[in-house]
């Protein structure tokens, strides 16, 4: 592994020792197929250290910090032969503790085979008002709650048992290639009771009393050729984001392009057309400015044939939008110019809180990239880590 | 009864070797349970289905169900099946 001091930092910047010991750093936290790692960072973002693997030989499909607290770190896990968990830090990752009662589906009566968690692949804080409530969602789909900071977790909300529900999601053949993924959990910070969540096979849903209910929110949204829109089992949301700065206003990555939806309307509107045909409006991750609700970035992918997941033409590039999906920008300064065949997983793309925004992607070969201003330039931070499955930014 | 455990479960053992007690598979795997908080569960599933890439014998023959009785003397050998890369 390699990481890059990127750079001199400019002299007017400089700090002291002191003011540096005292300033939160920026940390990177990478989940892969192999393990977990954190990069720590200087205040200027140049500099960064690897601080891993964690979970050696385990696939960690999310590893998330509590931004309530700064210091409780969890991530989902399990290995090819053993059952899934969850590890818990509440030390910032220098120690780690497995959950007591992982996410898990009810036990089903004798005459019915029941559904068992393969991986929780998604984690999500509650409100900033519920400290110690996380949501998870699993493969196959399940929503789960904790409401002791991840000690122990039970099914949440009645979809995974509701007939309908379990309608939309479907089996697991239904899904794909490594199960359905119920992701996007969102949480409105206006409202602990306003609540998203998407599944990979079902659609996107929301609910407006704290999970007791939800409905589909699917109006305007493409399904494949030939399959009937009014039916959710046949959508496929990749990556939905809420913007932080316009809460009314998510965006969405789906199999079938990109979208934007203002609220209270409840119908998506597609702003991927004007990408360039060759590169076109398939991919995985959509990630959302921190402040600017007009500004948001995505990672095309070769979704045409047979859905090949690699960048266009082996030409990997970021594309952002300032203008709310009116017009778009290929941002690729820095990265390989051809011949780069790989691409980026849901997860696995993510916006840091600073100004200029810090933007950081972990690639299907084992790559993590970062830019400090905003996409205009790309850098690498490290490479030959194992497949990047998630990429989250936070402060420590 | 002695009970082997594999290499990937160590970390809740620190050996591969212990002892369990219990009148069944499930008991037995209850009792370790107990002593090793959350091994049961990386074996196991909600289900009480012995998890796909895990097998599981009494002195030397595979058993599938939790419900097989056991005897004070029994051993149990716990197996990751290696698969996947």
């Amino acid at each position: 592994m390699m990481t890059t001091d990127a750079g001199t930092r400019p002299a007017g910047r400089r700090r002291s020792p002191a003011a540096r010991a005292r300033s939160h750093h920026p940390v990177v936290l990478i989940a892969t197929r192999k393990g977990a790692w954190l990069f720590h960072g200087d205040a200027d973002r140049k500099a960064w250290r690897a601080d891993g693997p964690h979970f050696l030989g385990h696939v960690v499909s999310h590893l998330v910090l509590d931004p309530r607290d700064g210091r409780t770190l969890l991530a989902a896990a399990k290995t090819g032969h053993l059952g899934p968990t969850v590890f818990r830090s509440t030390d910032r990752g220098r120690t780690w503790k497995e959950a007591e009662r992982p996410p898990a589906f009810a036990k089903a009566a004798a005459s019915e085979a029941g559904r068992a968690v393969d991986h929780t692949f998604w984690l999500t804080p509650g409100h900033a008002d519920e400290s110690g409530t996380w949501y998870a969602g699993t493969s196959p789909q399940g929503l789960f709650r904790s409401q002791d900071g991840g000690v122990t977790w039970a099914p949440f909300s009645s979809i995974n048992d509701d007939p309908q529900y379990r309608k939309w999601m479907g089996t697991v053949q239904d899904g794909t290639p490594d199960g359905p993924k119920l992701h996007s959990i969102i949480v409105d910070p206006r409202d602990r009771a306003h609540l998203y969540f998407a599944m990979s096979g079902g659609g996107v849903h929301e609910s407006v009393d704290g999970g007791q209910t939800f409905r589909p929110l699917l109006k305007g949204l493409a399904v494949v050729e030939g399959f009937d829109g009014a039916e959710p089992t046949f959508h496929d949301p990749h990556c939905i984001r809420l913007c932080p700065g316009n809460p009314d206003r998510l965006y969405q990555q789906n199999h079938c392009g990109i979208y934007r939806i203002d609220r209270p309307s409840d119908t998506w509107q597609r702003i991927g057309d004007n990408l360039p045909r060759r590169v076109g409006d398939i991919g995985f991750p959509m990630v959302v400015h921190p402040r600017d609700a007009d500004a948001v970035w995505v990672f095309p992918m070769d979704g045409t044939s047979v859905w090949p997941r690699t960048s266009p033409e082996g030409k990997p590039a970021v594309y952002a939008t300032r203008n709310a999906g009116k017009t778009w920008q290929r941002l690729d300064d820095g990265l390989p110019q051809r011949q780069a065949w790989w691409t980026v997983k849901r997860q696995a793309m993510t916006a840091d809180a600073q100004d200029p925004v810090g933007l950081y992607f972990g690639t299907t070969s084992g790559e993590l990239w970062m830019s400090g201003d905003e996409g205009r330039r790309w850098s690498c931070m490290a490479q030959h880590l194992p497949e990047i499955y998630a990429v989250e930014a936070a402060e420590l | 009864m002695k009970v082997l455990i594999p290499g990937a479960l160590r970390s809740y053992t620190d050996c591969s070797q212990t002892d369990a007690s219990g009148t069944t598979l499930a008991a037995a795997l209850a009792d370790l349970d107990r002593r090793y908080a959350g091994i049961r569960f990386r074996i196991v599933d909600e289900q009480d289905r012995i998890r796909r890439h895990i097998r599981i014998f009494i002195n030397g023959e595979q058993v599938r169900e939790l419900a097989q009785p056991l005897d004070v003397n029994d051993e149990i050998i716990i197996v990751q099946a290696l698969s996947g890369g």
